[in-house]
């Protein structure tokens, strides 16, 4: 996927003017923030249970290539496949390798933000292969040529509106011909239209929550069970992950699972959880007789055993974007990429390049929320603060923040001429605003300004100066 | 009162109060002193270093950072009138020096005695009551790091409860972030902008006449954004109404 992270600013500014999408931020804010507070109390060991999940994610990425190799193993010994990709381009060479294998004309594809990360629907119908989203949010935005504004949720950004009109140009070449309003309606109609893609689908395409190493299953949790047609229709199985979606067991998957619908969506599980391992058995009534599994690196393994390795233990619920005040003024698109929220503000730089990127970790209050909610405990504003190090360091930051921080820091270390100073940006504010209280604009403060009134100082000087001239006059 | 010797408590009195409203710098030590502390303003404080830190500058905010804690250093008790800057001190410096082990030493120690100013009254020194009479219905905004890196919550709601004649009615999301973020609101001013409007909104729906909070750099953002906006909702800090300095201007109010 083409990044445009560079132009944050620029993208920000559009999603804040576009009343479609305020529209469908301001039900978000309140939805998914409610129901995982209520999930989040109904259960007495919930914090617990994010400590043994950031424990057990920690202890697999501390061990992750002994992990990955008995992943493999397992699977090799089902009679499947496992395929390394280092980067992106391998990945997508593998997939495309596979489905010329078995002369595939149309994949059906259930929700994976790795192929997104891959560009791998482009890459596919480049070489004449139709890859089709069957997850309904992913199946919205593919009609729309849409990238996903939410990990979880990929089409929150739209109404049921825009819905409707997509689907009544979509489906009439196909018959429907009647433009939709009620939301039943709109499903059951995604649902027919896709059930013939699942039947004349030769590869099935899906991601993975988790990939066990113990049994070398993949664990997948969908709410529309899309998946399970996926993997189970087509002769040939294809699941595409990530190297830190590995976790040892499933007794660790139970754990996992328990911490992942709460934090997601408020649900005590997701409606769907599927185990896939290995290809179809002898004597098994369905199933692919081709099971592979492709794990994607992509970066990710060069962030082990540094400071950045926390952001590994993401197990993509999407309660960071579901609860930060940034995402939800301007969602997902602003973002620029695949991954967007405070989660993506840490991947991303990683993924693409900080100097591509280097917004998403500056815009950020650090107000904790995201950290605060994470269910594997990642700290996210820690992460965020470690990039913009990153970025001084390799003089990313810009020039205006760059002297302004110098000239502060200057005067800081030097605390006699700073009070000089102070003083007399107090007296000339204070006397100038004394009348209003406050200012309505102010050279150099237009950052401020523009929005807001600047409050003016409290005449009589600084609190330093007038606590020095009170303590004098106490001693005399 | 207990029997026991005064505590001496050092106030950080943030860059923040000190240049825009030394008021709220007096409350505080109003209210340490009426709880039996000798309060002490150690002259060679400037910031705590936040500008540098989050804006990823790590070596000035070292040395900003060792420069407060030698200030400081002596004292048993550091306080401060905002949440943010006792997150700094009290949360964060440690990691400033973790290659400096002599340093780390001395910044944990110095962390552990760091204390935001409504929780060190209630949690600390066991305060329930204040002798302050405030007449009007208040809504109290939860400043983010005082919040959820401090646990400041429920102590200035108790404080609040025993000011006569005040009424509190809590807005919708108090506990949301009002957007103001340090450079952020700056770097950023179209996202802050929008998320100070949200909380504003939400503010003017509580239908209290007076919005507090226990940070001013929160408290300038949502004041300055109330008076663009036109709403006569009056702002002030925390500290001022418990203190018994309700009656002044309030924050961006003028003699007009």
């Amino acid at each position: 996927m083409q990044s445009t992270a560079r132009d944050f600013k620029h993208n920000a500014h559009e999603a804040l003017v576009d009343p479609n999408l305020q529209d469908s931020l301001s039900k978000l804010k309140v939805g998914f923030s409610e129901r995982r507070r209520q999930a989040a109390e109904r259960l007495p060991e919930f914090e617990a249970l994010r400590d043994r999940a950031r424990d057990i994610k920690n202890h697999t990425l501390a061990n992750l290539d002994f992990y990955l190799e008995e992943f493999e193993r397992k699977v090799i010994a089902l009679g499947g496949h496992v395929h390394w990709a280092p980067t992106a381009e391998d990945a997508q060479r593998i997939i495309a390798d596979l489905c010329k294998s078995v002369d595939a004309k149309t994949i059906a594809k259930s929700k994976s933000m790795v192929s997104e990360e891959i560009g791998l629907n482009d890459h596919l119908e480049a070489l004449g292969i139709a890859p089709i989203e069957t997850d309904l949010g992913e199946y919205i935005i593919q009609l729309r040529h849409e990238p996903p504004s939410h990990i979880i949720a990929p089409a929150v950004h739209l109404t049921k509106d825009q819905v409707a009109d997509t689907f009544y140009e979509h489906h009439k070449a196909l018959g429907f011909t009647k433009r939709l309003t009620e939301r039943n309606d709109l499903v059951a109609e995604a649902r027919y239209v896709l059930r013939q893609k699942f039947l004349e689908a030769d590869v099935g395409l899906n991601g993975a929550n988790f990939l066990v190493a113990e049994t070398g299953s993949s664990m997948l949790v969908t709410n529309e069970g899309n998946a399970d047609l996926s993997n189970t229709l087509p002769r040939m199985q294809i699941v595409l992950a990530s190297i830190e979606k590995v976790i040892p067991t499933l007794e660790d998957a139970a754990v996992l699972l328990r911490v992942l619908a709460r934090s997601a969506t408020g649900q005590e599980s997701s409606a769907y959880t599927t185990l896939n391992t290995g290809p179809k058995r002898d004597g098994d009534l369905d199933g692919p007789s081709q099971y592979h599994v492709v794990i994607l690196d992509n970066g990710r393994s060069s962030v082990l055993g540094t400071k950045m390795q926390d952001m590994l233990r993401c197990i993509r619920c999407g309660a960071c974007m579901n609860h930060c005040p940034v995402y939800g003024a301007i969602g997902g698109h602003a973002y620029g990429w695949v991954y967007p929220g405070p989660i993506g503000a840490v991947l991303t730089p990683q993924l693409i390049g900080v100097e591509e990127a280097g917004n998403l970790p500056n815009a950020s209050t650090f107000c904790g929320r995201c950290e605060s909610v994470c269910p594997v405990r990642i700290p996210l504003p820690g992460l965020m603060r470690h990039w913009r190090e990153r970025e001084f360091e390799q003089h990313l930051t810009p020039r205006a923040v760059r002297q302004g921080l110098a000239l502060w820091s200057f005067l800081a270390r030097r605390p006699k001429l700073y009070r000089r100073l102070t003083q007399l940006a107090n007296r000339m504010l204070a006397t100038f605003g004394k009348v209003e209280g406050r200012y309505r604009s102010l050279p150099l403060a237009s950052g401020w300004t523009r929005f807001r009134d600047l409050p003016a100082p409290q005449p009589g000087g600084t609190f330093h100066s007038q606590w020095a001239r009170q303590r004098s006059r106490t001693r005399a | 009162m207990s029997s026991s010797p005064p505590r001496r408590v050092a106030l950080f009195v943030t860059c923040l109060v000190d240049l825009f409203r030394p008021s709220v710098g007096f409350a505080a030590v109003k209210l340490l002193e009426d709880a039996g502390c000798i309060v002490e303003v150690p002259p060679l404080q400037v910031c705590c270093g936040q500008p540098a830190y989050n804006s990823g500058d790590r070596a000035s905010t070292k040395a900003i950072a060792a420069q407060v804690i030698a200030a400081f250093e002596g004292y048993e008790y550091v306080v401060a009138p905002s949440g943010s800057c006792a997150g700094m001190l009290s949360h964060h410096y440690p990691g400033l020096f973790d290659d400096d082990p002599k340093m780390k030493a001395r910044a944990e120690t110095f962390a552990g005695r760091c204390h935001e100013l409504m929780a060190f009254l209630v949690d600390v020194l066991g305060v329930t009551r204040v002798a302050a009479r405030y007449d009007g219905t208040v809504t109290y905004h939860d400043s983010c790091s005082g919040l959820r890196e401090l646990g400041v919550k429920q102590q200035p709601r108790t404080l609040l409860g025993s000011v006569e004649g005040l009424r509190l009615r809590e807005m919708r999301t108090p506990e949301v972030c009002c957007g103001f973020g340090g450079t952020f609101c700056v770097k950023y001013p179209e996202i802050s902008n929008a998320m100070v409007g949200e909380k504003t909104g939400d503010v003017a729906a509580s239908g209290a006449g007076t919005l507090l909070a226990g940070d001013l750099g929160c408290l300038m953002n949502m004041a300055g954004k109330l008076q663009r906006e036109g709403r006569p909702i009056k702002v002030r800090h925390v500290a001022e109404v418990l203190a018994g300095m309700g009656d002044r201007h309030a924050i961006g109010e003028g003699e007009r």
